[in-house]
């Protein structure tokens, strides 16, 4: 029990400054006065998947909210250190949060799309964003369709509403829209966790065809998820990274007692 | 990070510590039954004994199946646990070490074929000597790569790699006056080829034992030392934490 508590600390994965699309550091949060991450440093690299595991409460979906200012929102929650997006400090006074969440977008575990149609979810956020020509509209929204991996599937009835899609379509048709204003980076929470099996393979390849578009994080208590479609797997634990390396050494040959402890289901 | 052997027993879940536990048994028992072929086919030839050379011969049926059964059990392992890391590892290091194991089993038997067809024949068998001095290397080599499985000693499956080498040097200068044998008195050669076969799957059962050796060094360290600079292994583990 001592040994792993005091083995070294872990090593720290950095990327040349023209592979990093999100850096962290020495970024700690509290909610009021419960610590939830405790000065974290880490890089995640531009048109990768990094994947985020680590037990309920580690911090994991903390660190992936604050990537889109979330805790904003909360009072409650302080943080201190920084948070770079391609270099620049997301909490910069002059810095438009409408913008940064444009750019970061975010899915979150039960797909929540809104009570409209199909198609005028898509559209939502493009018309928050700017008016546009129809044809124009159409267009984008055809791409951010196809590149969700849901065209083909509701082409015929885009104006149909939104909830008559099953869970599955339902959450592509949620990063469609996420896609649609075209963000940097893809923020996913738990993303299959309410899916079949089915639908969650096709939410798993969708992650994987997205990396050439753009950066994904997800975070997930699924191990084998982290394992198939991430490049990147970071392993933290009651709010300090543990281990952060490249997904097919963390999953073969773990660096850090307590990630393999984790991984594979012992008795930490 | 290295692991030790009782690194598999700590899973949350019982029934996961217990098929893996039950892996390792296995391959054991598999190990114990070959390492036996191995010494039977030796003592067969070299107390002229052909029913014991028989027997060897039919034991090799046991260690073909126990192969497929323990194959088996990785195979349920992986389908249904989706190891990772140190039992990814594991599993990964019993499927290959029961390929070797069987390839022994197999040279045994080919030695145990060899002493056979040397019981029919007539006239003093030369080499004896080469082969007793090799067999006992050679077993030690493969008694102490089951232990180094057993115990996850790494510094024990490092001296089975670098035995290999003497073992191949022996082999070498055996064969060399086996040749000369052959020259000198051309009605020995029939013998001597049998021996130079038996020689041979003694030699082969060295490199097996030598793969085992590796395995235990992937098993516990993560590190490939397959086809590797045998001057560079030691490094390699070394430096590795």
């Amino acid at each position: 029990m001592v040994a792993f508590l005091n083995d070294e600390p872990a090593p720290v994965m950095t990327f040349p400054a023209g592979e990093r699309c999100l850096s962290v550091r020495d970024f700690s949060l509290a909610y009021g006065d419960k610590p939830a991450l405790k000065a974290l440093t880490l890089e995640v690299p531009r048109h990768r998947v990094t994947a985020f595991i680590g037990p309920s409460g580690c911090g994991k979906s903390t660190l992936l909210r604050s990537f889109n200012r979330l805790h904003d929102l909360n009072e409650s929650a302080v943080h201190q250190g920084r948070i770079e997006l391609e270099g620049r400090d997301i909490f910069a006074r002059d810095l438009n949060v409408s913008e940064l969440r444009r750019r970061v977008g975010m899915v979150f575990q039960s797909p929540n799309p809104f009570p409209m149609s199909i198609y005028e979810n898509v559209a939502f956020g493009l018309r928050l964003e700017r008016r546009l020509p129809k044809r124009k509209r159409d267009d984008i929204i055809e791409w951010a369709l196809r590149s969700a991996a849901l065209w083909d599937e509701v082409k015929d009835r885009l104006h149909r509403s939104a909830w008559q899609l099953s869970g599955g379509q339902q959450q592509r048709l949620v990063i469609a829209r996420t896609l649609a204003v075209k963000p940097d980076v893809l923020l996913l929470d738990e993303p299959a966790s309410a899916l079949d099996p089915i639908s969650t393979l096709k939410i798993e390849e969708l992650i994987r065809n997205l990396k050439n578009e753009l950066t994904l994080v997800l975070v997930t208590h699924n191990m084998q998820q982290a394992a198939r479609v991430s490049d990147y797997t970071a392993f933290l634990q009651q709010g300090e990274l543990v281990e952060y390396g490249p997904t097919d050494q963390v999953f073969t040959n773990p660096k850090r007692q307590r990630t393999e402890n984790y991984i594979t289901g012992r008795v930490i | 990070m290295d692991i030790t052997s009782d690194t598999h027993s700590q899973h949350i879940s019982r029934q996961f510590n217990q098929e893996l536990e039950e892996l390792k048994t296995h391959l054991m028992a598999m190990g114990g039954l070959v390492e036996k072929q191995v010494q039977n086919a030796v003592h067969a030839l070299l107390e002229n004994d052909s029913r014991l050379a028989e027997q060897v011969r039919d034991n090799d049926r046991q260690v073909n199946d126990l192969q497929l059964q323990i194959d088996e059990e990785c195979t349920r392992v992986l389908a249904r646990r989706q190891p990772a890391a140190s039992d990814l590892r594991l599993v990964l290091a019993v499927i290959r070490a029961t390929s070797d194991l069987e390839r022994i089993g197999d040279e045994a038997s080919k030695i145990a074929r060899n002493a056979l067809s040397l019981s029919d024949s007539s006239g003093t068998v030369r080499g004896l000597v080469e082969v007793r001095h090799i067999s006992e290397h050679v077993r030690k080599m493969l008694r102490d790569a089951l232990t180094a499985f057993a115990r996850f000693d790494t510094e024990l499956a490092m001296q089975v790699v670098r035995e290999d080498e003497s073992v191949d040097d022996e082999y070498g200068s055996a064969m060399r006056s086996l040749m000369t044998f052959m020259m000198e008195d051309s009605r020995s050669i029939t013998s001597v080829l049998s021996i130079m076969w038996i020689l041979r799957a003694l030699e082969r059962v060295g490199d097996h034992a030598n793969n085992l050796a590796e395995y235990v060094v992937y098993l516990v360290k993560g590190l490939d030392i397959r086809h590797s600079a045998p001057e560079r292994i030691s490094e390699q583990v070394q430096k590795k934490p």
